[in-house]
């Protein structure tokens, strides 16, 4: 009975949700207000009633009730609480309902939070959410119903996929969901920007904070998509250049160019029509990710099932969104007043450069990636297009975009100085090279690159530093009235300064942890020790253990540093009970920023075991740079002139304490 | 600088990085596209040594050695022709005789595959399409739902 309740709150949203798209669309044409009131209440309605749902579908998965199909196909009733909990959304099914659950709880924000917003704007805003969200419950109650029943219920259920029954689970898809969908908000501001006219820089004001929001965290998604694959796989790989992390990646850089256009637009008033084009490519890169993972045109861990009537259905909506968008972008668009006038060099300059360069980025990806899908569509060709195409196409166009972040946030609007702008970051500019030097000296002549790209991560680093040094002029101002100016400072400043601090952090990790790890892999009976970068690692033996559901064979490691033990690791194999699917467990030691990883292999019989062993230097600072440019973005949605419910911009306090200070 | 002159600054820097980043694109896919075939057509088909490509199919039984050291070598099959693979390294958990396998690297000058990299991911029933699709062309294959669920 509870079951139906939530199908039924399901095709009661998205009646709610046709509602919302014609009503206030036609307000907002016709400036009739009562028309346009009708769309809070209604976003506000739909959310509660998605909730509902989803809670009845949770409901289901904590009682194991095995007489609904979802439940039978992911869970099982010895499956540990958590992953009863998070396997709602370890499953097809279950994650597009999340995914729209998300959805339409943004619009249930719009319609709550957007008292400030010009009625028509917020009105028109909402039906296009609506739009999207209508598209989308659709898809679930046509295609994918989380509700359906069997006649027979069997007793048991199928359990989830081991792969799955991680912690990660609980973390990273959520995160993700909230990242790729909530960019759905900056495209609903801009198609109802396209539709009523209208583009200033106060909408560049009200769509900044959402497109932080979801870039927050999309950012802490993909890094937690990444640290997941990276333990739980066993092949210490953080990053596979895997088309379902480009799904994920492409609206990472295409919403990265965007929060950097948007800025410019906030400001000067200019590279508006690129803006709002931006918004729209990035959001129907989140479809398309959508339609890549969630289609099955791609088999991995996160295609659940393929059903053919699914990717046709989701094609569908991806040609209906994203032609649709830019249908009326190529309609409207012209009709936009262009703004400020800028030269090449200047802060404005250096965000188009920025936006360009991620935009060739995010466009290699694009390429790498659906070019296999579109030969075998096409020609039925097999290829596959590995790691080194996107290692050689976008580690290039990302080296320049790095070297010119810290020049960004020092040039001054308008008109800007390059010489005055190097002279600020001279400090920065010899750490780095001090940097190269250094590790040279370290690690010899046999890899050019690396030291490179290690003083390209300093650079950016210490150029973060030195803005929010020059910035307080500590050392004009003394220490006192430095702290002072240090806690006065706008959060935008901060935020900039956080976002371009992380991202050197997330490259130097990923430097170091590519160019200088080390590896071994061999066979080791009881009692052998391997030697890595000063670590001896020994082989103590392996023991069966059982959990609530998988039973594993554990080998136990002793590692030592010059005789005295540093630290015992337990690295194991499992296999799950109910789908008697194997996994691999490595056990990892975390010294500073560094890491060693161990992953067991085949057993060889005679208690020998095949044993993996990885050092990886400062590998954590990937991970912990994301975290970094995450709390950046919170600093710059805390700023008083984005809140959500600022009335009037103070924006010239801002482009006053940008300018040089000599 | 006048405005007709700022705007053709932008353009042509736009113009001058968009087309680098393309040829870029352009020519690193060439050299970095690798084809997938089946045992039938690396026996059939005259491929260079040091040429990468993937090679998928089923690992056939009883074929899989364990050599010391984490060295593997096994026999790809798709039923009609078989090719010999080696591989250091440790071996994916749903690597099984019987199952579907792709495997990425270059056929040596023996002929064996010199495998870098071996895949056999994520679902005990996961089939990789190309496998599937290959095994489908020898006449062995039932039916669609085995394959991808």
């Amino acid at each position: 009975m509870l079951v139906e309740f939530g199908h039924f709150a399901l095709v009661l949203a998205f009646a709610l949700t046709l509602v919302q798209c014609f009503v206030p669309l036609w307000g907002g044409l016709t400036s009739d207000e009562r028309l346009m009131a009708v769309a809070p209440p209604v976003s506000v309605l739909t959310f509660v009633l998605v909730l509902l749902s989803f809670a009845v579908l949770t409901a289901a998965y904590l009682n194991s009730d095995f007489s609904v199909l979802n439940v039978i196909e992911n869970s099982h009733s010895a499956k540990p609480l958590l992953y009863k909990f998070t396997g709602v959304w370890g499953n097809h099914e279950g994650s597009m309902l999340l995914w729209v659950l998300i959805l339409v709880f943004f619009g249930a924000l719009v319609g709550l939070f957007g008292g400030n917003l010009p009625k028509d704007l917020r009105a028109v805003t909402l039906s296009v959410q609506g739009w999207v969200s209508a598209g989308f419950l659709l898809f679930l109650l046509a295609t994918s119903n989380p509700f359906a029943r069997v006649t027979n219920p069997p007793l048991e259920g199928g359990d989830l996929n081991p792969i799955l029954q991680d912690i990660g689970l609980a973390i990273h898809p959520p995160l993700l969901y909230v990242g790729y969908v909530g960019f759905s908000i900056t495209f609903s501001f801009a198609i109802a920007a396209l539709i009523l006219g209208r583009l200033d820089a106060a909408w560049a004001r009200w769509v900044r904070p959402w497109t932080l929001l979801a870039w927050c965290f999309l950012t802490l998604g993909i890094a937690m998509g990444s640290y997941w694959a990276y333990y739980e796989l066993g092949w210490g790989g953080w990053w596979f250049w895997d088309p379902v992390e480009n799904a994920s990646f492409m609206p990472w850089l295409a919403g990265t160019a965007l929060l950097h256009s948007a800025i410019v637009m906030e400001k000067r008033e200019a590279l508006k029509v690129w803006t709002v084009l931006l918004a729209i490519f990035t959001f129907s890169l989140s479809l398309l990710g959508t339609f890549l993972v969630r289609s099955g045109v791609l088999t991995s861990v996160h295609a659940f099932a393929t059903d053919p009537a699914r990717g046709v259905f989701i094609l569908a909506l991806l040609c209906f969104f994203i032609g649709g968008s830019l249908t009326l972008y190529a309609w409207r668009a012209p009709m936009l007043k262009q703004g400020g006038l800028f030269a090449p060099i200047s802060r404005e300059g250096g965000l188009v450069l920025n936006n360009l360069f991620l935009t060739a980025a995010c466009a290699a990806v694009f390429v790498g990636t659906l070019y296999p899908l579109v030969l075998d569509a096409t020609t039925g060709e097999k290829i596959s297009v590995g790691a080194p195409f996107f290692n050689l196409t976008f580690g290039p166009l990302m080296v320049p975009l790095l070297l010119a972040v810290p020049f960004g946030p020092v040039l001054s609007w308008k008109r800007g100085d390059l010489l005055a702008a190097l002279q600020r970051l001279y400090a920065a500019l010899g750490l780095a090279i001090v940097m190269v030097i250094f590790t040279f000296w370290l690690w010899g002549m046999q890899k050019v690159l690396a030291p490179l790209g290690v003083g390209l991560a300093v650079w950016v680093m210490a150029g973060a530093i030195s803005e929010i040094i020059t910035r307080v002029r500590v050392f004009d101002v003394g220490v006192k009235r430095g702290f002072a100016r240090l806690t006065g400072l706008p959060g935008s400043a901060w935020g900039t300064a956080l976002a371009h601090f992380g991202i050197g952090l997330t490259v130097l990790g990923i430097v170091t942890a590519s160019a200088f790890q080390e590896e071994r892999v061999q066979t080791m009976r009881p009692g052998d020790t391997i030697s890595l970068v000063g670590y001896d690692v020994t082989f103590d033996g392996a023991a069966p253990r059982r959990g609530p559901n998988y039973t594993e064979e554990v080998g136990h490691f002793t590692i030592r540093q010059g005789g005295t033990i540093v630290t015992e690791l337990d690295p194991s194999k499992r296999v799950y009970t109910a789908r008697q699917m194997p996994t691999t467990e490595a056990a990892i030691h975390t010294t500073g920023f560094s890491q060693l990883y161990l992953s067991l292999g085949e057993s060889r019989g005679d208690g020998a075991v095949d044993v993996r062993v990885y050092f990886k230097p400062l590998i954590t600072l990937i991970w912990i740079g994301c975290i970094i440019m995450s709390i950046g973005a919170v600093c710059s949605m805390a700023d008083r002139r984005l809140r959500i419910g600022a009335p009037k911009p103070a924006a010239k306090s801002k482009a006053a304490g940008a300018l040089p200070a000599e | 600088m006048t405005r007709k002159q700022r705007r053709l600054t932008l353009i042509g820097t736009a113009g001058v990085v968009l087309a680098v980043a393309l040829s870029l694109i352009l020519v690193v896919l060439r050299d970095n596209l690798v084809f997938f075939q089946s045992p039938t057509e690396i026996t059939e088909k005259a491929i260079p040594p040091g040429q990468r490509i993937r090679l998928g199919g089923l690992v056939e039984e009883g074929s899989v050695i364990w050599t010391d050291n984490a060295e593997v070598s096994f026999k790809v099959t798709d039923t009609a022709n078989t090719v010999a693979v080696t591989y250091k390294g440790i071996l994916p958990d749903l690597f099984r005789e019987g199952q579907g396998v792709v495997t990425e690297g270059v056929i040596g000058p023996n002929g064996v595959f010199v495998a870098d990299s071996v895949l056999a991911k994520h679902d005990e029933n996961y089939m990789p399409k190309e496998v599937a699709e290959a095994l489908k062309a020898q006449g062995h294959w039932q039916g669609e739902n085995a394959a991808a669920n």
